[in-house]
C-alpha cells in the first residue's frame, strides 16, 4: 500500500487549542499543504492576528509574526515591501480584519500590496467569548447583542470582501467555506490560487473562509457546518468576487 | 538644511531603508523628503493610511532586519503608542521621531515640549522604556537620528527622537555623517527572512505563562539598566563656579543659552545642565551638581512642568527647584527667561 | 453479475489528538469510521476504524481539522 495522505511537514505535530470542528484547524492545514506542494515553505513569513488564531505560530513551522489586533495588513505590508520575493500572508478573523483593522485591510488592498490575506469569517468574536462582530448576521444573537442584531440598533452585516473586491488593487478575491469534503477541496484551490497570484506579483489577494464556530454558536460541529451552508451563505455568497489576474 | 530634511537625510545615511509615515504638521517635510530619497537608495517609502498603520508597517519591516523609521507629531505619536509597546515587547529595533507640537488634543502646530511624560514613561501600555534623545540644534538632530539606529539595533529596542516643530523647521548649516555601507551593519541573527534550513521563528510578545512573562519583563529591565549605563548623555555649560543651574533640553536649552549670555554680562553665576537623553535621565550627573556648590535649580521647559519631576527625583529632596514653564507653543525669548532667572537668583543665592 | 473489485485502503488515526468533531464519520462514504467507546486523555471519544472496509479514498483526511488521519491505499 502507498501512503496517500499524511500531515503536511509545515504543520507541527502538536495538538491544537482550537475547538473540535473549528475552521482554523482546517485552514491552517490547507495552507501548510499548499506551501509544501508549491515548495515555498522556506520563503513564507506569516502574520498572526489577535483572536483564536493568535497561537497560529505554535502550529505553523514557518516564520510568523504576531501583530496587534487589526494591524495584520500593515505589518504584512512592511514585511513584503522589504522582502518582495518572499511569500507573505496575513491571517485574520472577522473582528481583526473588518472592525479594528478595516483601514489597514482596505488600504493594503488599495495599494495593491502583493500579500495574501486569509480571512476566517465565523460571524462572531471567537476568542473573547462570542461578542457581536461586523459580520454577525441580522437577527443573530451575540453576548453584546442579546436581543439579536437589528439594523436600527447595531447596523448591518458587513461584507468587507465585497468592498475590497471593488478596489482595482485587489487582484483576486474569493469566498469559500470549509464545511464538507467538496467545499474544503474548493477552499484549498482558492488558497493555492491566491498564493500563486502573489508569487506572480499581480497584487493583493484575499480568501474569505466561512468557518464553523461550534462553541460560540452553541452547536455541535456538524450542525455548525450545516448552519454555514444554509444560513451564512444567504448573506455571504461563496464564489469569486474579483479576478483581475487576466490583465 | 531644514531640521526635518536633515533628520531624514541622516536616517538614510545611517542605513534606514524603510520609512512609513503620515502627514501631520509640523513634520510633513519628513515623509515628503523620504518619498523622493528612499527610491534613490533602493529603500521603501510608504505613506501609510494612518499613524497606526505606519508604526505597524515599521514593525513588519523591522522583523526582516531592515532599519526602519516613522515620524509624526504629538497626536500621531499618541496613535503609535500601541505599536511602540509591541516593538518593545517583541524586542524589535525602530526609530520613531516626534516633532512635538502644542497639545493636548489637536493643540496647535507650534513647537512645544509637552510630550516629555509620553516619551519617557513608556507612553504605551506595559513596563517598558524607550531611549529618548532630545536634540537642541539641527546638527544634533541629524547626529542623534543617525546614532538612534545604532542604539536601536544594539539593544533591540524602539528609540524615540523628541524634537519640536520649531527645530524641525529651523534652517542651519549641517555636516552630514557619511553614508553607511549596509554591509558593515551588524548582522541580525533574530531577523525573519524565511525559514530556510531552520525551524520557523516567531516574533511575539504574547507570553501566557505568568512566570515566563515575569522573566521577560525582568530581562527588559536588565536591558534598560545596560542602556542607562552606556547611553546616558548630557551637556554642561558654565557650571564651574556657578551658583545656579538652569536645567533645560532641546529648544528650551537654546533659548537658555541666550539668557545665560545676558546674565553672565550682568555678573550672575548661572550655568546650564542640558540632558540629551531624556530617558535614561542623567540623574546621577545632575545630583552631583549639589557636590559642586550648586543648590539652586531652575527648570525651564515648554510645557506646564514635566521634566521638573525627574529633576526633583534626581535631587532626592535636596537643593531648591523652581520652574519657568511656557506651554502651548509659546516661545519665550532669552530676555523673558533671563528676567525670571535673575529674579530668582537674587532671592535665593547668598551674596 | 461481476462484483466491482473494491480497492483496499487503510487509515491510522492519532487518537490522542482527536476531538470527536465527527467530520470524518460524516464524510466517510463507506461508514468505515465510528467513535470509539474508550475516551482519550483529553476526555474525547476519538474516531476509530469501524471495521467496515476502507477504500483509501482519503475523504476523511480532507475534512479532519487536526490532520491526524493518515491514509494508505493499494
Amino acid at each position: 500500500m502507498e501512503q496517500v495522505y499524511k500531515k503536511p511537514k509545515y504543520l507541527k505535530d502538536v495538538s491544537s487549542h482550537y475547538c473540535p470542528g473549528c475552521g482554523h484547524s482546517i485552514v491552517h492545514r490547507l495552507m501548510m499543504e499548499v506551501f509544501e506542494e508549491m515548495g515555498v515553505g522556506e520563503k513564507v513569513i506569516g502574520v498572526a492576528p489577535a483572536g483564536c488564531a493568535v497561537l497560529a505560530y505554535v502550529y505553523m513551522d514557518v516564520d510568523v509574526i504576531e501583530a496587534a489586533h487589526g494591524r495584520g495588513g500593515a505589518v504584512a505590508t512592511g514585511v513584503k515591501r522589504c522582502l518582495p520575493d518572499h511569500v507573505v500572508f496575513s491571517y485574520q478573523g472577522d473582528g481583526d480584519l473588518a472592525a479594528i483593522g478595516t483601514a489597514e485591510t482596505i488600504h493594503a488592498a488599495n495599494r495593491g500590496e502583493n500579500i495574501t490575506v486569509i480571512f476566517i469569517n465565523n460571524a462572531i468574536y471567537g476568542m473573547t467569548g462570542g461578542q457581536m462582530a461586523p459580520t454577525t448576521l441580522m437577527g443573530m444573537k451575540a453576548t453584546t447583542a442579546p436581543a439579536g442584531r437589528s439594523a436600527k440598533r447595531e447596523g448591518y452585516t458587513l461584507d468587507i470582501s465585497h468592498l475590497v473586491a471593488e478596489l482595482p488593487g485587489a487582484a483576486y478575491v474569493e469566498r469559500v467555506m470549509v464545511t464538507s469534503p467538496k467545499t474544503i477541496v474548493k477552499a484549498k484551490k482558492a488558497i493555492r490560487k491566491a498564493f500563486e497570484v502573489q508569487m506572480a506579483g499581480k497584487g493583493f489577494t484575499l480568501v474569505e473562509v466561512l468557518s464553523p464556530c461550534p462553541t460560540n454558536w452553541k452547536m455541535k460541529p456538524l450542525d455548525a457546518c450545516r448552519w454555514v451552508e444554509t444560513e451564512m451563505v444567504e448573506h455571504f455568497q461563496p464564489g469569486v468576487l474579483a479576478d483581475r489576474t487576466g490583465k | 538644511m531644514r531640521g526635518n530634511h536633515a533628520l531624514a537625510e541622516a536616517a538614510i545615511r545611517a542605513g534606514c531603508r524603510f520609512y512609513a509615515g503620515y502627514p501631520i504638521t509640523p513634520q510633513n517635510e519628513v515623509p515628503e523628503y523620504m518619498s523622493g530619497r528612499m527610491p534613490e537608495v533602493g529603500g521603501v517609502f510608504i505613506q501609510g493610511e494612518s499613524e497606526i498603520a505606519s508604526i505597524s508597517m515599521v514593525l513588519g519591516a523591522s522583523v526582516t532586519g531592515t532599519r526602519a523609521m516613522t515620524s509624526s507629531s504629538s497626536p500621531g505619536i499618541s496613535l503609535k503608542q500601541e505599536g511602540i509597546s509591541f516593538l518593545a515587547g517583541q524586542e524589535l529595533p525602530a526609530v520613531v521621531v516626534n516633532m512635538v507640537r502644542g497639545s493636548p488634543g489637536l493643540g496647535n502646530i507650534a513647537g512645544s515640549q509637552s510630550d516629555y511624560f509620553q516619551s519617557t514613561r513608556g507612553g504605551g501600555h506595559g513596563d517598558y522604556r524607550t531611549p529618548v534623545f532630545a536634540p537642541a540644534s539641527v546638527q544634533e538632530l541629524a547626529e542623534l537620528t543617525y546614532k538612534a539606529f545604532d542604539v536601536a539595533d544594539k539593544y533591540r529596542t524602539p528609540v524615540l527622537i523628541m524634537s519640536d516643530g520649531m527645530l524641525g523647521n529651523t534652517m542651519e548649516p549641517v555636516i552630514m555623517p557619511e553614508m553607511r555601507d549596509l554591509k558593515t551593519l551588524p548582522a541580525k541573527d533574530w531577523a525573519m527572512r524565511g525559514a530556510a534550513g531552520r525551524p520557523g521563528r516567531r516574533s511575539i510578545s504574547l507570553i501566557l505563562d505568568t512566570k515566563k512573562e515575569e522573566e521577560h519583563n525582568w530581562k527588559l529591565v536588565r536591558k534598560y539598566k545596560q542602556i542607562a549605563e552606556e547611553e546616558t548623555s548630557w551637556e554642561e555649560y558654565d557650571l564651574e563656579g556657578a551658583k545656579m543651574a538652569i536645567v533645560a533640553f532641546g529648544t528650551a536649552a537654546r533659548i537658555a543659552k541666550g539668557a545665560m549670555r545676558r546674565l553672565k554680562k550682568d555678573g550672575l553665576k548661572v550655568g546650564m545642565f542640558r540632558p540629551i537623553t531624556l530617558w535614561p535621565y542623567p540623574s546621577e550627573a545632575l545630583r552631583s551638581l549639589l557636590d559642586r556648590g550648586i543648590e539652586e535649580f531652575m527648570v525651564f521647559e515648554l510645557n506646564t512642568g514635566q521634566m521638573v519631576e525627574d529633576v526633583r527625583l534626581a535631587l532626592e529632596g535636596k537643593g531648591s527647584v523652581s520652574t519657568y514653564c511656557r506651554p502651548g507653543g509659546a516661545v519665550p525669548t532669552p530676555l523673558d527667561l533671563a528676567k525670571v532667572v535673575s529674579t530668582r537668583y537674587f532671592q535665593r543665592v547668598p551674596d | 453479475m461481476a462484483q466491482k473489485k473494491q480497492r483496499k485502503g487503510k487509515i491510522i488515526i492519532k487518537q490522542e489528538f482527536c476531538k470527536s468533531c465527527e467530520y470524518c464519520i460524516d464524510a466517510c462514504p463507506k461508514g468505515a469510521i465510528k467513535l470509539d467507546d474508550k475516551y482519550n486523555e483529553k476526555g474525547y471519544y476519538p474516531a476509530v476504524h469501524s471495521g467496515e472496509d476502507c477504500n483509501g479514498c482519503g475523504t476523511c483526511a480532507i475534512v479532519c481539522p487536526e490532520g491526524i488521519i493518515e491514509v494508505w491505499r493499494e
